[in-house]
């Protein structure tokens, strides 16, 4: 602190000291007059609070009666609060070391780039960002409907490239002697030649119509053949399930497979603009009839990012992406400062790229990684902002960790301010070894 | 140079003293707030007015008309809203917590309201009293009243007992002379038949868990009767009681059948509130219709036509209940009484305040002075009157909870009744779920 500089730079020009006041006396009470500002503000907002806190978390949630350890007997029991502590051990053990290894990644990719000023630029914007902030964003990149949220529309369109949904997705049998078997339709009994068969489905949208479509018609029977319609049965008010009715409309282009006993496909059709089909000189025999998997093939609906299995590592890819920059700048910083000669010599001695990384930068970069390292820890003990703006509300206690928690119950309808206290006191516990270790490296450096 | 040094510890000296002073300065603005409130001339009031309230948005829009009113009247009061969304008991628990709350705040929960009297951050509304039972009758009154002490002014009101649907896909599915569905049965029949059409019948905002209460709390009401809802209400019953798992049975009836939910089960829990009502009502829709109050109409942004585009029939009656209706609804308290903020509240007890929202729209005044004929809208006076109509009417059962269990993202009623609609078949399991965290929640 500065304060202490001017107290020894005053005394030469100082005039001779009333009697009553010693010199000691009135250096101590300077140094005091300078240190009481920021005492008092330590006071007030660190220390006194603290106490506060830590007083606070031994009695109940009104703050009346005194507990003993029962706030802190909770945070073990309570399922809600395990969750927490599970996923604050799952961001510790994967979050710093994660974002640490990426950071060198870069750093050291950067390195040998000639725009790695615009790389490195681009991979630290995050950072400039508010974590809340990013966190909104990345709750929008993450919804489920690809049709709104990043990640999945990705996803979909490498889906559909290789495997496209069918024409009639959504469509299902109308009546009970059809049935839905691996992804497509059969028919319930088996066919002959001469049978008409009437394929009806609903659930198909008057959009979802394939275009051309025509009044639906009951074909005549066929010598030797077998006919039959696909059509969409249903007008308003629902018709009657099973009969081709007026205002119904054919299907076109359905393909409908003729199968024999076995399930092996003989033969297949198209269906007409008015949904009729038919499969001529058909051998005597028993039969099957259904319309193909690839008909109903559903579109990729998105990935649950948000949902209950997936959040803690949606919301962790979200905070590597904030903190992956400032690893980097860090990493790169250090890795800029080892003197080229160390790096040449061992090249020289023939080590390989991949020897010189592992046996000499790493071990230089050492201290730089330990700091990344261990401010990463310390953020992912006391992560917050991140987890709330990611996780719906109907998540958060799936994404819950320690700080979260404690808000949420301190501030959030629960208002029991003896376990938030328990739970605030139980984080400052958590980091206070991380803080030891760190202020002892502090001390060696200087 | 000494007294150079002394004049500046001095002066520091003085800097402590106004810092300790300011760190209690607190206190004293609370006495004065307390101290006020003995005479006031009508028209000469002063002075400030901060109101915390859940409307954001177009309502936020709406009620700072409503403030450039009092303005009118009052032009030396300053009045200042501050939108808290659905985060308000949140940020009023712990600015009462912190000893400094706003002046007045709208809030939605008489839950709420019971906690603040409890804890002694509330002011009764005693000057206003004789003002709200002339234009708001005696049992509006004894709604937002706590132990016979008059605190609460039931100022807006929803009637949350409505179904509203999209008329065009409601007429290309059950035919255009089609006729709304009168039992839970036929609704169930009804989405049925909307499904085989080849679009959801419903359009859930599984993200916005009261959406999920309303809904049982409009089906508990009708299968378990008013009686029981107010023990429930008041959790004299359990949840694991018979008649909840019954409800939370009718319920799934509509909830387990994903592929007739907008988006499928998965999506239409991600989906908000604003979202799922444009799911209806949009150029393409996604669904049928949504089970919401009469707000629903306010929501989208594309210009809708009532009758035409859009319209509502009442919930069903559901093993022969009568016509019943759970309404919900904004109670202004007060957190001090100084005479700019009574003036504020005997304004509220106009019918003059109540007509600038109405006449806005997306407004039910539970003011009875007020002319009917200010509702614009014919749809809206229709839900007002089947709200005033209505045999049994029941506040909001999750509004009279606790917030922790009844108000609160994330958890209690709100979260396990998520879960219950990513699990519709768990009847036994949510119901036991439900009677911990309300044990937790009532103690």
């Amino acid at each position: 602190m500065g304060s202490g500089q001017s107290v020894v730079g005053e005394p030469p020009v100082q005039e001779a000291p009333p009697a009553a006041m010693p010199g000691a006396w009135r250096r101590h009470a300077l140094a005091a007059g300078f240190l009481a500002p920021a005492a008092v503000f330590l006071g007030v907002w660190v220390i006194y609070p603290t106490l506060r806190t830590v007083i606070r978390s031994f009695f109940d949630a009104d703050g009346d009666e005194f507990v003993g350890l029962d706030n802190y007997a909770e945070l073990f029991t309570s399922d809600v609060l395990l969750t927490a502590i599970k996923n604050n051990a799952i961001w510790i053990a994967v979050v710093p070391a994660l974002v640490t290894a990426i950071g060198l990644i870069f750093a050291v990719l950067t390195e040998r780039v000639s725009w790695s000023v615009a790389f490195k630029t681009a991979v630290f914007m995050p950072m400039a960002v508010s974590a809340f902030a990013a966190g909104i964003t990345w709750r929008i990149v993450y919804v489920k409907n690809p049709d709104q949220g990043a990640v999945n529309a990705g996803i979909k369109v490498v889906k559909d490239t290789f495997d496209p949904g069918g024409v009639l997705a959504a469509a299902r049998p109308s009546t009970d002697d059809l049935r839905q078997a691996g992804g497509g339709i059969e028919l319930e009994r088996p066919v002959q030649p001469g049978d008409v068969v009437p394929l009806g489905l609903t659930a198909i949208s008057t959009d979802d119509v394939p275009e051309g479509a025509e009044q639906a018609v009951r074909p005549e029977p066929l010598q030797g053949g077998i006919t039959g319609v696909v059509w969409r049965d249903f007008k308003p008010g629902g018709g009657e399930p099973g009969r081709v009715e007026t205002e119904e409309l054919g299907l076109p282009r359905v393909k409908v497979e003729l199968r024999d006993a076995g399930g092996d496909r003989v033969a297949q059709v198209e269906s007409e603009t008015d949904g009729t089909f038919a499969f001529e000189d058909v051998d005597p025999g028993d039969y099957r009839l259904a319309i193909g998997q690839e008909t109903f093939a559903r579109p990729f609906g998105g990935v649950s990012w948000l949902g209950p299995d997936l959040i803690t590592p949606a919301v962790i890819i979200a905070y590597i992406w904030i903190w992956a920059g400032f690893a980097m700048v860090v990493i790169a910083a250090g890795l800029a400062s080892i003197s080229r000669e160390v790096l040449e010599a061992a090249r020289t001695d023939g080590g390989t790229e991949w020897q010189v990384f592992r046996r000499v930068t790493v071990p230089l970069l050492a201290p730089v990684l330990t700091v990344v390292f261990i401010t990463m820890l310390i953020n992912v003990l006391k992560v917050f902002d991140i987890v709330i703006a990611v996780a719906p509300g109907a998540v958060q206690d799936d994404a819950n960790v320690l700080a979260l928690a404690m808000w949420r119950t301190a501030f959030a309808g629960t208002s029991d301010f003896g376990v938030g206290s328990a739970i605030a006191v139980f984080i400052f516990l958590l980091v206070i070894p991380v803080l030891l270790l760190n202020i002892r490296r502090f001390r060696r450096e200087i | 140079m000494t007294r150079h040094r002394w004049r500046f510890l001095a002066l520091l000296a003085l800097l402590l003293a106004a810092l300790v002073a300011g760190c209690g300065g607190d206190d004293d603005d609370d006495d004065e707030g307390g101290a006020g409130t003995t005479t006031e001339a009508a028209e000469d009031v002063s002075g400030s007015v901060s109101i915390a309230g859940i409307w954001i948005g177009e309502e936020q829009a709406s009620f700072r008309a409503v403030i450039d009113g009092f303005r009118e009247q009052y032009p030396d009061v300053e009045v200042k809203y501050n939108a808290a969304g659905d985060n308000l008991p949140t940020v009023l628990s712990t600015a009462v917590e912190g000893g400094n709350p706003p002046d007045l705040a709208a809030i939605a929960q008489p839950g709420l309201m019971q906690d603040f009297v409890t804890r002694g951050a509330l002011k009764p509304l005693d000057f206003a009293r004789e003002a709200a039972v002339e234009n708001f009758g005696e049992s509006v009154v004894e709604t937002g009243s706590v132990d016979g002490q008059f605190y609460g002014l039931f100022w807006k009101a929803n009637n949350k007992s409505t179904i509203w649907y999209n008329v065009n896909v409601f007429e290309d599915a059950l035919g255009a002379d089609a006729e709304a569905p009168e039992t839970w049965a036929e609704l169930v029949e009804t989405a049925q038949t909307i499904k085989a059409s080849g679009i959801p019948a419903f359009s859930v905002a599984g993200a916005d868990g009261w959406t999920l209460t309303d809904l049982f709390e409009n089906i508990y009401l009708r299968t378990a009767g008013p009686e029981k809802y107010d023990q429930l209400a008041r959790h004299e019953i359990k949840w694991t009681d018979a008649s909840v798992k019954e409800a939370l049975r009718e319920m799934a009836k509509i909830l387990k059948d994903g592929e007739n939910i907008a988006g499928g089960t998965s999506g239409a829990l991600q989906t908000d509130f604003e979202t799922a009502v444009g799911n209806v009502f949009s150029k393409n829709p996604k669904a049928a219709m949504i089970i919401e109050g009469d707000f629903v109409p306010g929501v989208p942004k594309v210009k809708l036509k009532p009758k035409q585009d859009y319209d509502f029939f009442a919930f069903p009656s559901l093993g022969g209940s009568g016509p019943a209706a759970v309404g919900s609804g904004n109670l202004v308290v007060a957190f001090n009484d100084t005479p700019a903020v009574q003036a504020f509240i005997n304004y509220l007890t106009t019918p003059e305040s109540a007509e600038i929202w109405v006449k806005r729209g997306g407004f039910v005044s539970p003011n009875k002075n007020l002319d009917a004929s200010a509702y614009g809208d014919a749809l809206l006076r229709e839900t007002s009157t089947t709200l005033t109509e209505a045999e049994t009417f029941r506040f909001d059962l999750s509004d009279l909870a606790p917030s922790a269990f009844g108000a609160t993202v994330g958890q209690g009623m709100w979260k396990l009744l998520q879960d219950f609609l990513r699990n519709p078949g768990n009847v036994d399991g949510i119901a036991r779920q439900l009677e911990t965290a309300a044990a937790r929640a009532y103690k």
